[in-house]
């Protein structure tokens, strides 16, 4: 099956095709350029030609190196963290098919799209010192302070990560998976390999690339992680991107700040690079099956297997989320401030107050609006990020070895790693001058939106593109297909399941805020983040409770979003 | 391929559905307000404001305030707006080194007064203030039994131990101007050994507002009886109070010298090619009518003394008569140094 000889007619083809491969990365690098290199490159520029002193020595500091590997070391174990309890868990989502599998794929995936303030809120919720977990351990021993002390702790920085995060893995490792045959995995039984050998020597090799490539992301991801560590985490916890933001906007020490976002794109870059060389060896063409083909049912033990990583995917991302979802169902009576005392009412009445605006706020937007809103904005970021995302992962995946696409394939996880307060500063100094002065446009949301949904496409989409047997667009070429015609008649039903998994990934970040740090908003546009952000940050009860209530809506329709999205098979591998 | 058009129509269909692009007349002018992200105003004020100078007014929100007045100055030379709001007095020294506003004498600085009035060439005029003052859970003081404190010593007493949680100073705005008050207080050379006092008796930092007030703060759903919050948060809490109350959960500590004031500015931003239009906005943002909406807008003060306050508001809302003060001047020269001297010793 594993042919290490397709290699080189891999290439032979590909110089062929070379050319025209090569138009590919016009609109990818373009957008790229323009929204990217340009934005970023005029912000360092800017920023360095301020005068200041003592600039190397402070950047050599023990201080940064202390930061530097505190944000290395948080990654490194929330990286290594989330692959532990993804793996199984894509593992079960690949293999077997059991009642409620759509639910909890969507279900997973929406912690992807939760504000971090939302999220913090949903972990006091359960963890914290009034949390239920708290409360009852409590009431069950008779204790005087709560038990756990989980918040501003580096285990709820690792465990947020893991909530956000474990989605990448369950899809892009869980989709690949339930695409390989399972009779080599057969085979080696029948041969006498123990499961574990199996898995170690059959299964794994298969899945190294796929794995690499979702470990990859989420290191960077957790590497540039700014509002886990600032609200769960606290002030004794900074990342180079929390620094970078205390250096610019607290001490408006943009030269330092700028070198700073240097230093840390020279080690996503580094990262990218040695995950590029990498995945170029361990790739290797294998039959791709359809998911009919490839899922059974749960037999005997392996339901109990099954129910124990269900169990921990429950807990882990769904008990936060349900806690946070009750508490917009629940009202706070007068009688506080007693540590466990706190009494409990039912009530809709943050659902209903959603809809007036009694103070007539011109910033006020009806729930329909922010949905409306943000919607809209995701949709538009699925288009240009698909739109980029497939000439791109489609050159990558033909032609490993050219040397424009060993260049450029780094490039590409660039804007992922990319400090968001300095590229947003970036934004104001390069896109306001005409014909492009965009920087008060309504654009400018999806399109900051789709430069980080455009790696996460290109890297969802070329396992899945590369591991499409070379034999296969062999013939079609041979048959006289264009590269178009062999895109359309082969590629893309073969890897129509990670369009999908790609479009979910832009539509959820979308949804989320990863956007906010860089953008100037319109508020006659708001989205549900930032509505909810808007009650968060007055005090009053009914304001909390209305924030609460809007993140059940945005929980309710990212989750309803994804469902739709995915019910869309552009085709499975069943077709070919 | 049906369904797939569909998609590619949706968005913007949702998009036209907007009624907010009303276009007006061609030769009606744009005016652009830049603000940080807390900036609101009722619609019938702006509806009357944009009748009164056929003009469109246009609000561009920026981030949080630092955020913002970054973005400001870094467009200086070709301005995001003509008007921005929103640089206080922990910010201003940055502003006005930058020179990014252009002087207003307006004839309605003349009532304001002049504590209030710390640019003396008039490029950021005062708009509005807000106190920045620890709160405490009524409950568990009566519960407890215990007074609250009275002043920033008594937070050193053993009785108020691991009670209080503040905001971080290099990163959150109260925490930046609770740090003001105790170097007010103490002294710049007395701040740091209280801080360590502090520290020692157990004070919780957190990053924002939102983690000390919402998730640490006893009221909501942590363990700590005492909060740097503002003056305006006990009326909010009885204003917003998911039941209605005979009075607020929370009350704040006003007394003398433990509070600090920050007033917050607006300025012309230099090179606006409407600076008629910046000036009426900038007076009505000084009207009585907009200088009385405010705080339940926004929950700051006004700073014009005609403006009314909502009886409601007012009823539960304690102004320390004597905030702490701090030089402008001091502020500008030692702003840096204070907050990094402050994350040395505290944080490290």
């Amino acid at each position: 099956m594993i042919r290490p000889g397709a290699a080189p007619t891999h290439t032979q083809k590909s110089q062929r095709f070379g050319w025209s491969y090569k138009l590919l990365w016009i609109a990818p690098l373009l957008f790229l350029a323009l929204f990217y290199f340009y934005p970023l490159g005029s912000i360092l520029k800017v920023s360095l030609a301020r005068q200041q002193d003592g600039l190397l020595a402070a950047l050599t500091s023990t201080y940064i190196r202390n930061i530097l590997s505190f944000t290395f070391t948080q990654a490194a174990l929330s990286t290594l963290l989330t692959l532990g309890v993804g793996l199984p868990g894509a593992y079960l989502l690949a293999r077997f098919d059991f009642p409620g599998k759509g639910t909890l794929r969507a279900l997973t995936a929406i912690p992807f799209v939760l504000p971090t303030i939302v999220v913090a809120t949903a972990f006091d919720a359960l963890l914290g010192p009034q949390g239920w977990v708290n409360s009852a351990l409590m009431t069950t021993f008779g204790l005087e302070t709560a038990p756990i002390n989980f918040m501003h702790t580096l285990a709820a920085i690792l465990i947020a990560h893991v909530f956000y995060n474990t989605t990448i893995v369950l899809r892009m490792v869980g989709d690949f998976w339930s695409h390989i045959d399972p009779s080599i995995q057969s085979a080696a039984r029948m041969l006498g390999a123990s499961p574990l050998k199996t898995l170690w020597h059959i299964t794994l090799p298969m899945l190294t690339p796929v794995i690499l490539a979702a470990a990859l992301l989420i290191f960077i991801f957790d590497f540039t992680s700014f509002g886990v560590v600032l609200i769960l985490g606290g002030p004794q916890f900074a990342t180079l991107e929390v620094e970078i933001y205390y250096q610019a906007i607290s001490l408006f020490n943009l030269p330092m700040a700028a070198s700073l976002s240097i230093l840390q794109l020279l080690f996503t870059l580094g990262l990218t690079i040695a995950y590029t060389r990498l995945a170029a060896r361990v790739t290797r063409p294998i039959k791709l099956r359809p998911r009919t083909y490839t899922q059974r049912r749960l037999q005997g033990r392996q339901k109990i297997v099954a129910a124990i990583i269900l169990f921990t995917l429950l807990v882990l991302l769904v008990a936060p989320m349900g806690a946070l979802a009750a508490r917009s169902f629940v009202q706070l009576k007068p009688e506080r401030g007693q540590s466990g005392q706190a009494n409990y009412g039912a009530t809709l009445d943050f659902y209903t107050a959603l809809a007036d605006n009694p103070r007539n706020a011109l910033f006020y937007a009806s729930p329909l609006e922010a949905i409306r809103n943000s919607i809209a904005y995701a949709l538009i970021t699925v288009m240009i990020s698909l739109a980029l995302g497939l000439p791109a992962a489609w050159a990558l995946a033909h032609d490993q070895q050219s040397r424009l696409n060993k260049i450029l394939d780094p490039l590409l996880l660039l804007p992922v790693g990319t400090s968001a307060v300095t590229l947003g500063l970036g934004f104001i100094i390069a896109l306001g001058r005409p014909p492009l002065d965009l920087r008060s446009s309504v654009l400018l949301i999806p399109l900051a939106h789709s430069l980080v949904a455009f790696p996460f496409v290109v890297r969802s989409l070329t396992p899945a593109l590369r591991s499409i047997r070379p034999r296969l667009r062999q013939a079609a070429q041979m048959l006289g297909a264009t590269p178009a015609a062999a895109l359309r008649a082969i590629d893309l039903p073969l890897v129509g399941r990670s369009v999908l998994v790609a479009a979910t990934f832009a539509f959820a970040i979308s949804m989320g805020e990863f956007g906010a740090t860089v953008i100037i908003a319109r508020p006659e546009y708001p989205t549900l983040p930032m509505v909810i952000y808007r009650f968060l940050s007055r005090p009053g009860g009914v304001n909390y409770g209305q924030a609460m209530a809007l993140s059940t809506i945005l929980m309710l329709v990212t989750g309803g979003g994804i469902m739709l999205i995915e019910r869309m098979r552009v085709a499975d591998v069943g077709e070919f | 391929m049906n369904k797939w058009s569909l998609i590619f129509l949706f968005p913007l269909l949702l998009l036209s559905s907007c009624s907010c692009t009303t276009e007006k007349s061609p030769e009606t002018q744009v005016l652009r307000v830049m603000s940080h992200n807390s900036f609101n105003v009722s619609e019938e004020f702006v509806q009357q404001f944009e009748a009164e100078y056929d003009v469109e007014v246009q609000f561009l929100k920026s981030g949080d305030s630092g955020t913002a007045l970054n973005r400001a100055i870094l467009a200086a030379d070709n301005p995001l707006a003509d008007v921005f709001f929103g640089v206080d007095n922990t910010f201003l020294s940055r502003a006005l080194d930058e020179n990014i506003f252009e002087a207003y004498d307006s004839d309605m600085l003349a009532m304001i007064d002049s504590s209030f009035r710390l640019d003396p060439e008039n490029r950021a005029i005062p708009i509005d203030y807000a106190d920045v003052c620890l709160n405490y859970d009524r409950t568990y003081f009566t519960g407890h039994d215990l007074a609250p404190p009275q002043s920033l010593q008594d937070l050193l007493k053993p009785e108020y131990r691991g009670l209080l949680v503040v905001e971080n100073p290099a990163m959150s705005s109260p925490g930046l101007a609770f740090l003001f008050a105790t170097i007010g207080h103490f002294g710049s050379d007395g701040y740091l050994a209280y801080w360590q006092e502090l520290v020692a008796n157990d004070v919780l930092i957190v990053n924002d507002w939102e983690s000390a007030y919402y998730t640490e703060f006893s009221l909501w759903g942590g363990e700590r009886p005492l909060v740097l919050s503002y003056s305006s948060s006990p009326p909010f809490e009885y204003i917003y109070a998911e039941e209605p109350l005979e009075e607020p959960p929370s009350a704040s500590i006003s007394n003398d010298h433990t509070c600090f004031r920050q007033i917050e500015f607006a300025g012309i931003l230099k090179g606006t090619a409407v600076r008629e239009l910046a000036e009426a906005w900038i007076d009505s943002m000084l009207s009585t009518r907009f200088q009385s909406e405010m705080p339940l807008n926004m929950a700051v003060f006004p700073v014009n003394p005609d403006a009314e306050i909502d009886p409601a508001f007012k009823a539960f809302l304690d102004t320390p008569q004597v905030p702490v003060t701090l030089d402008p001047a001091d502020i500008a020269a030692h702003r840096e140094e204070w907050i990094q001297a402050w994350t040395e010793t505290v944080l490290r």
